[in-house]
């Protein structure tokens, strides 16, 4: 019975993460950003979910719209008033162009955090789930909005394999994680290539952060954890490996849910962050990744 | 030395900062003492990244064993202050040393997360064992430095005086320049014939000491060791901005930006919530469009040293 309590419940937190971090991965195989306001990102697709839905009227659905609709705007400002400026800025040097990026984008996510806390309060917001009710799974009392994030996390995952192994401009963006320089030499552009990828990571990244706001609920507080547990699934699965970054998704996710059932909720991340030193040192490049 | 601009800058500011306590009130004494801390983290911070070119995410991993180190052993064993002090930047040293020699295998993010995490174990431990820690509450110490403002912020004063003066002369001598080689082109820097892994190592037991002694003078300040005052993630952020703010590689510029950080925060307080906001807004704006820093703006316009 626990066990499967814990399968279930392991399984839907793991898409979940599956998600939040497939995008960040992404963004980063393709064009070298280690993007620090991911979780304040989610976060304002959660919070303008719960505004649009519930003090606004709007329902669900369009709540849930509109959440994804303002972490693809946000994620389009983290590209072009921070990130390509210090890319392209001559007054920095190359070898610190990351620490900048870095720098600038933990700033973006402290103002976006401030933000939704100034405005919505920093309290907890419950999303309301786009379905209710529960059903039994085997005797285990199951949400359906518990399953739905399951399916809606893997759907979007399964869209993003379709469109990069599958059609023309995905296949661009893989070249382009690959070799850039070659791919301009090909005639591709590659700052559009660029805003393709952070459009996608917008929509990644809000739908993560909707579902999350249905499924645990979320505060402003949260910024600083959500970006960390995203990295460290990066890190876990290697950097810029999105197959990598599915099976950490789950390993941290199974390993969290059974250290909170198991020993106590309150250690739930420590044999995570262990396990992460561990194969840091062991194995830097990740579970799947490359050197 | 006494003709180049950093002297001619520094000198002159010191002596204003030392002539403060005349004129200004103690409350604003008060701030100034907790910027000068903050300036050595950021300091130390600086020789870290600046220099030897290691983006360090968990100063407050190294901040927060000096003191809890030192408050541990005030608090049960009430040890007197300076063994408290000592025994918080070794603690500092060691950790730091725990943590570099494998981690300085990694490089760039890996090492960022290493270190990220360091700090993340450190706040699990420290509220996990919540009955010796205080936790969250914090532990109250039964020594403090000093009632006095005045006392206090002279202690701070030559406190960062002192470090800032070591840590900007260990930048400018030889060990700075093969740290810095280091940093920009370990390889060729190994080709030459230094130890590249030694330098850094000892860059990192610098910055863990300053960092650790520094912490622990902070809680001897306050009072009161806790979570949130010296090993929280936030801590460590604010110390990266002050010394990016400042102007990275300058040593001086991080003491500048921390000085700048904690006035700002005081100045914008009647915002409230957004005060945090504004700060962050504007170190964004320094990065973006000023990335050299205050200090880096500053010694520019004068020509190069």
């Amino acid at each position: 019975m626990l066990a499967l309590q814990i399968l279930i419940d392991g399984f839907a937190i793991s898409s979940l993460y599956a998600l939040g971090a497939t995008g960040f991965t992404l963004i980063f195989g393709v064009s070298g950003v280690l993007n620090l306001s991911h979780g304040a990102i989610m976060v304002v697709a959660a919070v303008i979910a719960w505004w649009v839905a519930g003090t606004f009227g709007a329902g669900p659905y369009l709540g849930a719209l509109a959440g994804v609709a303002a972490s693809l705007a946000c994620a389009f400002f983290t590209y072009r008033v921070i990130v390509r400026p210090i890319q392209n800025s001559p007054s920095i040097p190359r070898e610190e162009k990351e620490i900048f990026v870095l720098t600038g984008t933990l700033l973006w996510g402290i103002m976006l955090q401030e933000a939704v806390a100034y405005l919505f309060t920093n309290n907890p917001k419950t999303v309301r789930p786009l379905v209710e009710g529960v059903v039994m799974i085997l005797g285990v009392r199951t949400p359906l909005n518990e399953i739905l994030t399951a399916v809606l996390s893997w759907a979007a995952i399964g869209l993003l394999y379709l469109l990069v192994n599958r059609t023309r401009t995905g296949k661009s963006l893989l070249a382009a994680s690959m070799n850039p320089r070659g791919l301009t030499l090909l005639g591709f552009e590659l700052s559009r290539i660029y805003v393709l990828v952070w459009a996608i990571y917008g929509v990644l990244a809000g739908i993560a952060g909707v579902l999350l706001g249905a499924f645990l609920g979320v505060s402003s507080d949260n910024a600083g954890t959500l970006t960390a547990s995203a990295f460290s699934i990066v890190v876990l699965g290697g950097l810029g490996s999105v197959s990598g970054s599915l099976m950490a998704a789950y390993v941290v996710g199974y390993l969290e849910t059974m250290t909170a059932y198991l020993i106590s909720p309150s250690i739930r991340t420590v044999p995570v962050l262990l396990l992460l030193v561990a194969v840091v040192y062991v194995r830097p490049q990740g579970l799947l990744g490359r050197r | 030395m006494f003709r180049s601009r950093t002297f001619q800058i520094v000198v002159p500011a010191l002596v204003v900062m030392a002539l403060l306590p005349l004129g200004v009130s103690g409350y604003i004494l008060g701030l100034l003492t907790l910027a000068y801390y903050y300036a050595v983290f950021a300091m130390s911070w600086d020789l870290l990244f600046g220099f030897a070119g290691e983006v360090n995410f968990g100063p407050s991993f190294l901040i927060g064993v000096g003191a809890y180190t030192a408050a541990l052993l005030n608090h049960y064993w009430l040890w007197p202050i300076p063994p408290c002090l000592a025994a918080g930047a070794v603690a500092a040293v060691v950790a730091g040393a725990v943590l570099a020699v494998p981690a300085l295998r990694l490089t760039g993010p890996y090492f960022g997360l290493v270190t990220l995490v360091a700090v993340l174990l450190l706040q699990n431990v420290l509220v996990l064992f919540a009955g010796i820690t205080g936790g969250e509450i914090g532990l109250d110490l039964p020594d403090v430095l000093s009632i006095d403002d005045n006392t206090n912020y002279y202690y701070a004063l030559s406190f960062m005086t002192v470090s800032g003066a070591i840590l900007y002369g260990l930048s400018r001598s030889p060990v700075g320049l093969i740290l810095q080689a280091s940093g920009q082109d370990a390889i060729e820097a190994a080709a030459l014939g230094f130890n590249v892994a030694k330098h850094k190592l000892a860059a990192f037991c610098i910055s863990a000491f300053f960092s650790g002694l520094a912490g622990a003078m902070l809680i001897f300040y306050l009072g009161t060791a806790s979570v949130g005052t010296v090993v929280d993630i936030a801590v460590g952020v604010n110390v990266i901005i002050a010394a990016v703010l400042g102007g990275r590689r300058t040593i001086i510029g991080a003491a500048v930006g921390s000085i700048f950080l904690i006035a700002a925060g005081e100045v914008l307080r009647p915002l409230g919530q957004l005060s945090t906001f504004v700060v962050s807004a504007v170190a964004l704006i320094v990065i973006l469009f000023f990335p050299g820093g205050f200090m880096g703006r500053l010694l520019q316009a004068g020509g190069r040293e």
